[in-house]
């Protein structure tokens, strides 16, 4: 139990400081590095929990897929600049939201918590089945089930979110020329080249 | 208290005696590359130091290791020196649930095929440090492409990863090389194995997928600034990360450490050394591409992993889960 306990307070340490990290950092490259090492610790926790799916998940979405992005947006962006304002602006709204965020994530945990600690029957049985079969086919037991409507709704949101982001970010270029790959390929001398006679002083339009 | 130093010593011990042998493999691996290249393009390729030429990666990395470490006056020095670092230790950390064996593992964990997605997804990590860190053009546009790149492909390998799933109804590493004791997984599985070969070439920034160092236009992209054993690392790490996908696509298609046939003289052959062939065989795929195949334009790239390979791997979920509900073959959990 020792040793258990050492890994969990190296963690938990390790993701506290850097969840710190991340909204102190002067430099927002840093901050979002930090936030990866949060992301990591955290999963690192999950699994001494046992939930090693969930674990291994939050390893592939947030830090495989979701931080890189971030990356992406915070170094073509120069985020540096706007810092600044953000902070020392008059009319700067971020605080006031944010507090206003994090207040009510903060009245939802103590609601949850405080729920799952005093009240059982807040919490629906189904989810905490305790048996020897591996935390993924707990998962799939339960999400495939009971759960499959709920489960099958978040898939459809996030695809209306996707759609509605392609179609936020797509614009139609005009004067851009196209390749088609099928008539690259089906080309042969016969049509692909074309003599042409050349007067002099006259040249050839070529791109027509 | 005293066990737990046991313990602990036992497994660095393990751990040893799995890091020392893929250090000197992906040695032998690089010449192996550059042999089959030189052979493909009528070179001899190295053959100068030791037999063969066996020693000649030896020879570079004391190179390598002499040389001096420059870093750029503008680069940011602590993500400067990490980036060789992740991208070495990323590549390293996976091959601890990899399977020689069914016993012969260092960790025999529930979800291995996810700790495998998950640690060669990180990998991504390295190059985009290294790109930004070093504060100059090249670099940075190498770290750009590759990032799309490899995060494009990650999501196909991800479902061709779930197509054989579906067939094992397990995320052990070893319960999948076992449920391959009948048929390997190529054969049913055979497009989700090419789509998967070459999905691995991408992810691994081989050619003709090797964008993010192309010579011709990035100069050596995100490693462009880099030098002497800081270098080395990076390639080092290269190397093992491509080692890392032939091991999992020979656990997940050609039966890991599964003999070729179940016959008496031939199950004789300990399994490990099957596993060393597979891999092995894959590699010498690798290097053949890498000698006969033309780089490809970028958009080529972007096109072939999003609008080809996702689609038909989503497709071929489709028809392989249908096809195992209705002939009544989903695997019946062993849970």
């Amino acid at each position: 139990m020792i040793v258990h306990s050492i890994f969990f307070y190296f963690f938990s340490i390790i993701a506290i400081f850097s969840s710190l990290m991340v909204i102190t950092s002067r430099s927002t490259i840093n901050s979002v590095f930090f936030l990866i090492l949060d992301f990591i610790s955290v999963g690192c926790l999950f699994i001494m929990v046992g939930a090693e799916f969930l674990g291994m998940i939050l390893l592939i979405v947030y830090v495989g897929a979701v931080a890189v992005l971030f990356l992406f947006v915070v170094m073509m962006l120069n985020v540096a600049e706007q810092k600044q304002s953000w902070f020392i602006g008059r009319k700067s709204t971020h605080i006031p939201t944010g507090l206003i965020v994090s207040v009510l994530i903060l009245l939802e945990l103590l609601v949850v918590v405080g729920g799952w600690k005093y009240k059982e029957d807040v919490m629906s049985s189904s989810t905490l089945i305790i048996s020897d079969i591996s935390n993924t086919h707990q998962l799939g037991l339960v999400m495939y089930t009971d759960y499959i409507l709920y489960f099958q709704l978040a898939g459809v949101v996030l695809l209306l979110s996707m759609i509605g982001a392609i179609l936020l970010t797509f614009r139609e270029r005009v004067g851009v020329k196209k390749q088609s790959y099928l008539k690259q390929v089906s080309r042969s001398p016969v049509t692909a080249v074309e003599l042409v006679e050349v007067k002099s002083d006259q040249g050839v339009k070529i791109d027509d | 208290m005293m066990e737990y130093l046991q313990i602990l010593g036992q497994e660095i011990y393990k751990i040893i005696f799995l890091l020392v042998p893929i250090l000197v493999s992906v040695a032998m691996i690089v010449w192996l590359d550059r042999r089959v290249w030189g052979l493909v393009q009528k070179r001899r390729g190295p053959n100068v130091v030791g037999p063969f030429g066996l020693f000649q990666t030896l020879a570079d990395a004391l190179k390598y290791i002499f040389k001096e470490i420059i870093i750029p006056a503008s680069a940011n020095k602590v993500v400067f020196i990490l980036a060789p670092i992740v991208t070495m230790t990323l590549a390293l950390v996976a091959w601890a649930v990899i399977p020689m064996s069914e016993h012969l593992v260092l960790s025999d964990i529930n979800v291995g095929i996810l700790y495998l997605f998950a640690v060669s997804s990180l990998g991504v990590y390295g190059i985009i440090m290294g790109g930004w860190a070093s504060n100059s053009k090249y670099p940075f546009l190498g770290a750009i492409r590759s990032a799309a790149q490899m995060v494009s492909y990650e999501v196909s390998i991800g479902i061709i990863i779930i197509n054989v799933l579906l067939c094992v109804g397990s995320l052990n590493l070893n319960d999948i090389v076992i449920a391959q004791r009948e048929l390997w997984y190529v054969i049913p599985l055979f497009p989700m194995f090419v789509i998967f070969f070459i999905s691995a070439l991408a992810e691994t920034n081989r050619p003709p997928f090797d964008l993010p160092e192309a010579e011709a236009e990035l100069v050596a992209g995100y490693q462009t600034e880099y030098s002497g054993m800081m270098y080395a690392m990076f390639w080092l790490g290269e190397y093992a990360n491509i080692l890392l996908m032939c091991a999992m696509g020979s656990v997940l298609f050609l039966g890991g450490w599964l003999p070729i046939v179940d016959i008496y003289p031939i199950n004789l052959v300990p399994a490990p050394i099957w596993m060393i062939l597979k891999i092995l065989f894959l590699f010498f795929l690798f290097a053949l591409i890498k000698a006969i195949v033309p780089r490809y334009r970028y958009d080529q790239l972007m096109r072939l992993g999003w609008k080809i390979f996702l689609p038909f791997s989503l497709v071929y979920l489709v028809l392989t889960a249908s096809f195992l509900f209705y002939f009544d073959k989903l695997p019946k959990g062993n849970f």
